[in-house]
């Protein structure tokens, strides 16, 4: 059996918890108890997600988004945080491939998946061919949307390796560009998938 | 965010006992399907669940099944998933277009069918914290306020529009919503699911707090049946219909001899215009008829103070999208 600490206990009989099955395993010193402030006191979980191929073996608040998870407790900092509302794209990030917005969705529902951020595309030195049209075609302005443009692009060249410009703005409709760099973006990626899938 | 505590229950009993048991232990709970809408809602202290029950665990639950009866789809299946899949593309084609119109590639891979049509409203106030009918007050500042996008029909004593693209679509499709409960399930046409504020203002369905919207059914349509969804936004992308008409027509030999149009955007629940649908039925298509099923479309609409331009809109959307369909 488990012990329960006091901060347990006090969390148990404040909330009028009387099944154990969705309690936290929590542990923590008596002085927090007495603080009981949220931010101590929030459940968490265990998980197991994989990021850039990399497995990580982590315990999570449940309320972190994976934003959270993967700029402040894996130190991932490409994945920006413009609106963390789904309202701006900043944030997206590949979840089983598919772009997704970060900032919308838990990292205990991305337990046992596979994410894929920014930080994965290149290989050492060798970039990936998107970010290597992003330079040549001058796509970032301030920068501050460019890995969520890198991301859902890459998810677009994945299933369909030569789009169309139309396919490509579609793709791209989640993401703003506050600096308006529309066409640059759509110039480089067009020009990626011209070069071709491989990185060289 | 506020702490709270996430559950993945396997099947959908168990799911349900969670709710249960939160409700009779006083705890708040909330259903998760993937939580575009539910997060944002948490984060602005709009809800402030103990526990999130997350449904995306629940076997089965993200499946569609076809056969020659219909289609039944489950409550977990994703916007994307809909919007992709070959048949409904091709039978159930006012659906595929719905679900392609909402927000974005990446709301729409994380956004279930049930989370998209049991949304909350996204009127400004509710969403910016006023203590609306929505959030169990006892007043609608849209009526005295900021009503541009807010309903011109059923409006009262709350004057939403019912948020969800998919939902006049499988009105439109006459599917029926089958929900769980601690007392097993029960089955309401879509145009039962959905419910006006003049019955319940702090909701928008029949659904109650311990209970699920497990799986959409939609039945066959017959043969020379072509439906199609239209959106109008007040920009091309990301946002929530101005207004919107679904519509589905049987046709034989160019004479329409069942129409079923349901408007988004102008009422607190999808707007069939069953009027429109018996103007249509055993007619030829003209241009002159879809002008006329457009004047028809907007009777009996009261528009507020700054939302008149619905009902132009209206007519020309209903005129325009039947006209598509007759093509
Ligand atoms: C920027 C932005 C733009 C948007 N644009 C559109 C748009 O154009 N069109 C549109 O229709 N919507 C739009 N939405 C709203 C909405 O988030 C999505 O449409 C989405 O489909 C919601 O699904 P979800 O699975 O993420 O829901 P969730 O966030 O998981 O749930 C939404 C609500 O439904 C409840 N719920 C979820 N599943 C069930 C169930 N099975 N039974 C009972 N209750 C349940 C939840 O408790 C919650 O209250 C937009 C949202 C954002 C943030
Ligand atoms: S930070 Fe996620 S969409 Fe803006
Ligand atoms: S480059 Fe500045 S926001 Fe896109």
């Amino acid at each position: 059996m488990k012990p329960i600490s006091r901060r347990l206990f006090i969390e148990e009989t404040g909330l009028g918890i009387l099944s154990t099955t969705v309690l936290p395993s929590v542990t923590g010193s008596p002085v927090e108890a007495q603080v009981n402030s949220p931010a101590v006191s929030a459940p968490r979980t265990k998980i197991t997600i994989k990021v850039n191929d990399v497995s990580h073996h982590l315990e999570v608040e449940d309320r972190w988004t994976l934003a959270e998870t993967l700029r402040d407790h894996l130190e991932l900092t490409g994945t920006k945080i413009g609106c963390d509302r789904g309202e701006c794209g900043a944030c997206t990030v590949l979840l089983n491939e598919k772009p997704i917005y970060s900032c919308s969705y838990l990292s205990v529902w991305a337990d046992g998946q596979s994410i894929q951020t920014v930080e994965g595309l290149a290989h050492g030195d060798h970039l990936d061919p998107l970010q290597q049209a992003f330079i040549e075609h001058d796509g970032p302005q301030c920068g501050y949307c460019t890995s969520g443009q890198l991301m859902s692009a890459r998810a677009l060249l994945n299933h369909n390796p030569s789009p169309t410009a139309k396919e490509v703005r579609r793709a791209l409709s989640g993401n703003i560009c506050r600096c308006s760099n529309y066409n640059r973006y759509v110039e480089s990626i067009l020009a990626a998938a011209k070069r071709g899938q491989k990185h060289a | 965010m506020k702490g709270f505590t996430n559950v993945n229950p396997k099947n959908l009993t168990q799911a349900v006992t969670l709710l249960s048991q939160a409700q009779e232990s006083g705890k708040k709970a909330a259903i998760a399907g993937g939580g575009s809408d539910l997060l944002g809602m948490i984060k602005d202290d709009l809800v402030s669940p103990d526990l999130l029950v997350n449904l995306k665990s629940v076997g089965g639950l993200d499946k569609i099944e076809s056969n020659t009866s219909g289609l039944k789809i489950g409550g977990s299946v994703t916007l994307a998933t809909l919007s992709q899949h070959p048949l409904i593309r091709s039978k159930y084609k006012a659906l595929a277009e719905a679900a392609d119109s909402v927000a974005t590639p990446q709301i729409r891979n994380t956004a279930t069918l049930a989370g998209n049509l049991c949304q909350r409203p996204w009127c400004w106030y509710f969403r910016a914290g006023f203590p609306c009918f929505k959030a169990g007050g006892r007043k609608c500042y849209s009526v005295m306020g900021e009503n541009q996008l807010h309903a011109i029909f059923g409006g009262g004593p709350s004057f939403i529009v019912h948020p969800s693209d998919t939902a006049p679509a499988l009105v439109a499709l006459d599917a029926s919503f089958h929900v769980i409960g601690p007392a097993g399930e029960r089955v309401a046409s879509a145009a039962e699911f959905f419910i006006l504020p003049s019955k319940n203002a702090a909701t928008e369905n029949i659904l109650q707090p311990n209970e699920i919207l497990a799986e959409i059914h939609i039945p066959a349509p017959p043969q020379q049946t072509k439906s199609t969804y239209a959106k109008i936004m007040d920009r091309a992308t990301w946002t929530h219909a101005v207004i919107s008409a679904a519509v589905s027509l049987e046709m034989s030999n160019g004479v329409c001899k069942r129409a079923s149009i349901v408007l988004g955007g102008v009422a607190p629940i999808p707007w069939p215009l069953p009027k429109v649908g018996q103007m249509l039925a055993g007619q030829k298509l003209t241009a002159q008829l879809a002008a006329q099923a457009g004047e028809v479309a907007v009777s009996g609409a009261h528009p507020l103070a700054k939302n008149g331009y619905k009902i132009p809109l209206t007519k020309a959307l209903v005129r325009r999208t039947l006209l598509s369909l007759a093509a």
